[in-house]
């Protein structure tokens, strides 16, 4: 257990070692977080309460956007290309062979990673936004509190989705258009692009029944105070049942996968 | 008029450096603290030093990558900082660990890339090609993807792409290093093939002695940005009083050797080390050792560069200043 | 000038046919690009699920602004996008290489890389102009419809010259390269909505201080037969040549700038 933990600390100062990359990083959140802002300030002139949400809730929800974008890595930008480019060389039968397990060893480092990324791409766009926007920030610590552990299940739920489509690096010549197509549907599904309340019929319940939905959605709800009481407890089911199943998948992959390398020889 | 002359060539830099949490301290650093030498046209020359002495700094300004920040630097005539591109059509550069070839593509794919951004004439192309590709020994990867080669071929690659169009002068920085033996001389024997057929100046840096013992009849030293030395490598041996060690294996275990001008260092079981002068040849000692004692087998170690340039220290330190 | 332009033609040349020695890798990040794009302009489609209308213009007229700014800018990243790369080229030092080179090495930079992948966010951008064309409700006449190609090469250019600008600060910060994503790829989101729904001081700021308005913001509300919601006259729907001229020299001026910088810093 103290060896993750190590390694969750690497993951997180390794990040914050790039200050002029984290200050450029929360620049563009904060632009983006404006923009976006604005055009659903627009849209909520013209359709108030729409998708259940008031305008400040919607305004809230445009800067948790930019706040997990990174944290969740909506976009990719954790481990998944280094893991991808081991398995491509061949370094990966290296960390086969570490007395550690494979898996909890990246989440570990993307855990450190994504505290960080909290800490330090979250705060500060999120303040700037509370600045100039009325936000719906919840009064309650218990909030806060629900708010946090929902993202940490998120991240959790990332790390899989990510885990799962690096080692298809292992079959496939070349992961990058892969891990593409992931990240897109990370973008869209997450919610990133319009809250999923917002999709129609038949899309938005599948939209809100992926796994992808736990990046951001879900923690906005919580925030938002839409989930309290049993409710609550539903939607970390409904996360945590995703991170196991995808977790548990990954493990069967990587187990194929490993079979395979010792096999091949590497 | 020599070819390449510096004359007081400086080149100073600032440096940020964190005081504290957040204040900042600002001061500066001379990479090159006025550097003078000439070289004339087809001669061969080993630029010296430790790490961080100023080598590749001056090799940046005499390709006119950077800008002096004084003195005077002449290059064919030309001011490379002020001509950089019309320079470049007259220079070959060589870094040793940053390659100009495409990646992904065929060996064949650069030079062709490098045929028309040069604007080399057919014929020349073709000519020079060919040489390069025999001597090289590149035949065989011309048609292989870059990132499929080793280091020494990738090295090799990358000299060739360097000469095809005809440079009067050609810097190497580190060429040699992180290749394996037979690498090593294949490059060695290439480059001295080319200065002497072609009449190439040639103006390398290293950290391989025998780099030098093998090309250069001069040699350069160059320490906290200055010039330590200019002349005969021999020259630095003598200066330097630096000593080569030859590792002894005799058949059995026996007291320390006493022969001729070399010390004892160090005894290990039936092997001994001994020290004697670099500017000495080996052979006297080698056949009077051989006369007195019974070998197992005998090898010769070069000093390094960072010792004799720490014996030059020394020296002059401890010694009046000439 | 010419000599920039064969070298830039020289390198893409090289890039592409590295590009195809990867058919399969090449199809589906080109198909990966046309689709991150396209989801932009689906996730409009979904607010237009709700309203009829966003700051007070219909679909087909926010699809005009959205298919304008993304080929312009598609265009752009793809002739200048490798700009980003400059910051680590320069910590790993391989910038060193290009200067040797006899071409300049704004050419080289550009063509570092050179993705014709892009050419999915160019497609993807020029479908939806096409819907928006044939769905406007505008009476075209031969100035409004010379305005159409004119935004793309004006706008292009705008864009170019924000990369190349945003190359030349990666000179004195590295790291920083995603600050010129807010301006790049954040400049092109925001010209994909119309200038009525944002605060007055942001359409200033993006008029006067980084000109990006002028890709099609200006010459739209003349197209469209707009007010401009800073009462601006009529005459600067006709600026975009200007504007890109003016850009493109100033990016030019900055880049020349932070090269100097970096041969005399050698960092």
């Amino acid at each position: 257990m103290r060896l993750y933990a190590v390694v969750a600390a690497g993951g997180f100062r390794r990040y914050a070692t790039y200050r002029v990359a984290t200050a450029a990083g929360v620049f563009t959140n904060t632009v983006f977080g404006f923009i976006l802002a604005y055009t659903y300030i627009a849209l909520w002139d013209e359709r108030p309460q729409l998708g259940g949400y008031d305008q400040s809730e919607a305004l809230t929800y445009v800067w948790l956007g930019q706040a997990l974008l990174m944290t969740c890595a909506m976009m990719g930008g954790g481990f998944e290309d280094e893991l991808i480019e081991r398995i491509r060389t061949g370094d990966i039968a290296i960390d086969l062979y570490r007395p550690a397990d494979l898996q909890l060893w990246w989440l570990a480092g993307d855990l450190g990673r994504a505290a960080f990324h909290l800490l330090g791409r979250g705060i500060v766009p999120m303040v700037f936004g509370a600045l100039a926007f009325d936000l719906a920030l919840p009064a309650s610590p218990w909030t806060w509190a629900a708010f946090l552990l929902s993202v940490a299940l998120g991240v959790v739920v990332s790390f899989a989705v990510r885990f799962l489509v690096s080692l298809s690096a292992f079959w496939l010549m070349d992961g990058a258009g892969v891990m593409q197509m992931c990240w897109l549907a990370g973008l869209f599904f997450s919610g990133m692009l319009l809250p999923l309340s917002l999709f129609p019929g038949l899309l938005g319940e599948v939209a809100r029944a992926l796994p992808w939905s736990s990046l951001l959605q879900v923690p906005a709800d919580v925030f938002l105070g839409k989930h309290t009481g049993w409710d609550l407890l539903q939607v970390y089911a409904f996360q945590g049942g995703w991170a196991l199943a995808l977790l548990a998948a990954g493990r069967m992959l990587q187990t194929v996968a490993t079979r395979r390398v010792v096999v091949q020889g590497g | 008029m020599d070819f390449i002359e510096l004359d007081g060539v400086e080149k100073v830099f600032d440096v940020h450096r964190k005081v504290g949490r957040l204040r900042r301290e600002k001061y500066q650093v001379r990479a090159v603290d006025g550097i003078s030498f000439t070289v004339p046209r087809g001669e061969m020359v080993g630029y010296i030093g430790p790490n961080g002495a100023g080598k590749s700094t001056t090799i940046k300004m005499l390709t006119g990558i950077l800008t002096p920040s004084g003195g005077r630097l002449r290059v064919a005539g030309i001011d490379p900082s002020r001509e950089r591109t019309r320079l470049a059509q007259r220079i070959g550069v060589v870094f040793g660990q940053r390659t100009t070839l495409w990646w992904d593509l065929p060996l064949r794919d650069s030079y062709r890339l490098m045929h028309r951004m040069y604007r080399i004439p057919d014929a020349t192309f073709r000519q020079n090609l060919d040489r390069c590709v025999e001597l090289l020994d590149l035949a065989e990867l011309l048609d292989v993807p870059v990132r499929q080669l080793s280091l020494g071929q990738r090295m090799r690659g990358d000299i060739a792409a360097a000469l095809l169009h005809d440079p009067e002068v050609l810097y190497l920085d580190e060429p040699t290093i992180g290749l394996d033996v037979i690498s090593k001389a294949k490059v060695r024997g290439f480059l001295r093939d080319l200065n002497a057929e072609r009449g190439t100046t040639v103006l390398l840096t290293t950290h391989d002695l025998t780099d030098i013992e093998q090309l250069c009849k001069r040699v350069m030293v160059i320490d906290h940005g200055r010039l330590m030395y200019d002349g005969p490598l021999a020259g630095l041996h003598e200066v330097g009083e630096s000593e080569r060690t030859l590792v002894v294996d005799l058949e059995r275990e026996l007291p320390p050797i006493e022969i001729g001008s070399a010390r004892t260092l160090k005894v290990e079981g039936p092997r001994q080390w001994l020290a004697f002068p670099a500017s000495v040849s080996a052979a006297p000692l080698v056949a009077a050792l051989a006369e007195r004692y019974p070998l197992v087998d005998l090898s010769v170690r070069e000093p390094d560069i960072e010792a004799v340039i720490a014996k030059m220290y020394a020296e002059r330190s401890a010694g009046p200043l000439a | 000038m010419a000599d920039a332009l064969r070298a830039y033609g020289l390198i893409v040349a090289m890039w592409v046919r590295s590009t195809m020695a990867y058919r399969a890798s090449f199809a589906m990040t080109t198909l990966g690009n046309f689709a991150a794009t396209a989801f932009d302009f689906v996730a409009i489609l979904l607010m237009f699920s709700h309203v009829d209308a966003l700051g007070g213009y219909s679909l087909p007229e926010i699809a005009f602004l959205y298919g304008t700014t993304s080929t312009a800018f598609g265009l752009a990243d793809l002739v200048m996008g490798s700009m980003d790369r400059l910051g680590r080229r320069v910590r790993d030092g391989t910038l060193d290489t290009l200067l040797v080179r006899p071409v300049p090495v704004l050419a080289q930079v550009a063509a570092d890389r050179f993705a014709l992948r892009r050419l999915g966010r160019v497609t993807q951008g020029l479908l939806v102009l096409a819907y928006a064309l044939w769905t406007l409700d505008v009476e075209w006449t031969a100035a409004k419809a010379a305005m159409v190609p004119l935004m793309l090469l004006c706008g292009g250019a705008i864009f170019a010259s924000v990369f190349v600008a945003g190359g030349a600060f990666q000179f004195f910060a590295q790291d920083a390269a995603e600050v010129q994503s807010s301006f790049t790829y954040g400049g092109n989101t925001l010209l994909q909505y119309p200038p009525s729904i944002f605060a007055k001081d942001l359409v200033r700021g993006v008029t006067f201080v980084v000109p990006l308005a002028f890709v099609n913001w200006m010459p739209s509300l003349y197209v469209l037969g707009r007010e401009d919601p800073l009462g601006l006259p009529d005459w600067f729907a006709l600026l975009p040549p200007v504007v890109a001229a003016g850009c493109l020299g100033l990016a030019g001026l900055a880049w020349r700038v932070g090269l100097r910088s970096y041969r005399s810093t050698g960092s």
